[in-house]
């Protein structure tokens, strides 16, 4: 099983540093939460990291050849694209696209991964749906399966649990931290720090394109950094089965100095 | 199966109508003499139906083969491109014209006939049209390159439709005598009449080109229904395909319009009418579409001579008097499944 190590990487955007000198090492086993106020950089660090934006600086992903890449890395981007009408099981099948050579049939390896990931993205009921008339929520699952069915080490997710119901949210995230615990590597852009600090192993905090904190998630919600990094008063508290962070309201980062 | 089920019918579909565009026509042949006649023989029934031995292998040969061999192949390559590159840009509204290459291989036949080339020699008006249609690609390519995203090429393409029908337009306006006017309107309209062999043979190998270019990508366009980002990351060159997809276009639909003229709406209907059946997929779609687009072309062909048998009404006359209002009735019984 591999790991996603990023050293020194960098990237502009129509002029604009977004992300600065990243060094981040992210081992098999790990479920890190990827967290931080909107446009810290979250999603141009994951895309960066898979080679889909232009980079200075080491990616071990970015370097591999396109189908190795594939094979070693799934990602669920956060627009959540379904064209035309095709089921729910037909998208999940997309996912094994690495595996298969172009127009040979489904082996029975793909047929059993489309069948698990559907089952643990709770969309096997939907499987011979038309999925555009699914929800909102309902599509986001079966694009989760569609990831999970690519059977790659790597799981990268961009929000991946927003717009779900509370069940969902935190189904999502055990699918997560299960792929982690079966030696897969996961790293997930999430905006939810309660769900965050629950079900993540690690967090890395971004702000303004740099790491401002990397740890267990004890160590990096903090109340001074909450309220310096995002402008918030929270509500941390150690219950036993986990961290519970909840915000509470919105400080001037003046106050909290 | 359902789609091979779909495929043996629209397959059998198309020979029926093949067949058909054979038999029928102005010159009464019958169906025996109509075989001999295309394979050359039949001297021994001098005096069928429809005149000589020798005019019967004519009109067979000379005439009604090439038709419905361009029938067949400019409708293959319609709702084939057609298809393609509405699994391409993920919108249903596209259409082989988007990309400009269409009004470009226009505008060439335009100006042979408006220069006099196309009374000069015969083939001027189609390779002058390939010309056009070589020289649009390649203006296409530069204004939208490697990097540009599918909003940049449809509007590359929509720009150089306008300059093409505005230097058509130009044309008509300047053209020195009515009769020039006339000749040229008149092959705008798009038809497969009185076309040779020589046509066949000059523009058969472009559309193979363009099929097989554009056959190869149904895995990548199955994947884009997930958005570029997740069909990068499946493994898929988009730039690769999207070359694919201009040129394979620009070939088959730049080879078609160069022979008989624009013909429109076969490549916008086909794929809305064949993507329920085949399941919305788009790489199934890709030999459905070009099967329908054949079967559509062939059928509106035989019917221009059925219907005006003396002044026959222009095929892409006909495609759009038919295509429009179906399209419509199309959009209105699905509108619920198009949002």
């Amino acid at each position: 099983m591999t790991g996603l190590t990023l050293q020194d990487l960098s990237v502009d955007l129509a002029g604009r540093r977004v992300l600065e000198r990243i060094d981040l090492t992210v081992a098999p086993g790990e479920c890190v939460g990827l967290i931080g106020p909107n446009g810290a950089g979250k999603s141009t660090l994951m895309r960066a990291a898979l080679g889909h934006l232009p980079a200075t600086g080491h990616s071990s992903l970015a370097t591999l050849p396109r189908r190795e890449r594939a094979l070693a890395a799934a990602w669920l981007p956060q627009a959540r694209e379904i064209a035309w009408g095709m089921t729910v099981e037909e998208i999940v099948e997309l996912g094994r696209t690495p595996h298969r050579r172009p127009g040979s049939p489904l082996r029975p390896a793909d047929r059993a991964a489309i069948a698990r990931a559907m089952e643990e993205a709770d969309v096997a009921r939907f499987a011979t749906q038309n999925a555009k008339q699914l929800s909102g929520g309902e599509q986001a699952r079966v694009l989760l399966a569609r990831a999970l069915a690519q059977e790659a080490p790597i799981l990268l997710a961009d929000e991946p649990v927003a717009g779900l119901d509370p069940a969902h949210q935190i189904a999502a995230m055990e699918v997560f931290a299960k792929h982690a615990r079966a030696g897969g590597t996961v790293i997930a852009a999430l905006h939810d720090l309660g769900l965050a600090a629950r079900w993540c192993t690690r967090l890395v905090l971004l702000d303004s394109g740099r790491i401002a904190a990397d740890g267990p998630p004890a160590t990096v919600l903090t109340t001074e950094r909450l309220a310096s990094v995002y402008g918030i008063a929270a509500h941390i508290s150690d219950a036993e089965d986990g961290l519970i962070v909840l915000p509470l309201r919105r400080v001037t980062p003046e106050v909290s100095a | 199966m359902a789609y091979r089920r779909l495929i043996a019918s629209l397959a059998a579909l198309v020979a029926v109508l093949f067949c058909a565009s054979l038999l029928i026509g102005p010159a009464a042949i019958g169906l025996g003499d109509s075989i001999l006649a295309l394979l050359g023989l039949g001297e021994g029934l001098n005096q069928g139906l429809g005149g000589s031995a020798e005019a019967r292998v004519l009109v067979m040969q000379e005439i009604r083969l090439p038709r419905a061999i361009l029938g067949l192949t400019i409708g293959a390559s319609l709702g084939l491109s057609g298809a393609a590159l509405q699994g391409y840009l993920r919108n249903p509204l596209a259409e082989p014209g988007l990309i400009g290459v269409s009004a470009s291989a226009a505008l060439g036949a335009v100006l042979a006939i408006y220069t006099g080339l196309s009374a000069a020699f015969p083939l001027a008006l189609p390779l002058s049209a390939l010309g056009a249609a070589v020289i649009a690609v390649l203006l296409l390519l530069a204004l939208a390159g490697r990097e540009a995203d599918t909003l940049t090429l449809i509007l590359a393409g929509v720009a150089l439709s306008a300059l093409a029908g505005a230097l058509t337009s130009l044309a008509l306006n300047l053209s020195p005598n009515p009769f020039a006017a006339l000749e040229i309107v008149f092959w705008l309209l798009g038809a497969l009449t009185d076309r040779s062999m020589l046509h066949v043979w000059l523009a058969v190998p472009f559309m193979l080109v363009g099929w097989l270019l554009l056959a190869g990508l149904g895995r990548g366009l199955d994947a884009l229904a997930l958005g570029e980002e997740a069909a990068a990351s499946l493994g898929i060159r988009l730039d690769l395909l999207r070359l694919a997809v201009v040129l394979g276009t620009a070939a088959s639909v730049g080879a078609a319009t160069a022979v008989a003229g624009a013909i429109g709406f076969v490549g916008l209907v086909v794929p809305h009418l064949l993507r329920p059946l085949v399941g919305g997929r788009p790489s199934r779609l890709l030999l459905a579409s070009a099967l329908g687009g054949a079967a559509m072309l062939l059928s509106a062909d035989i019917a221009v001579r059925l219907v005006t048998p003396g002044q026959e009404l222009k095929l892409g006359v006909l495609t759009a008097l038919v295509g429009a209002p179906f399209f419509l009735w199309l959009i209105l019984s699905r509108r619920r499944d198009l949002t």
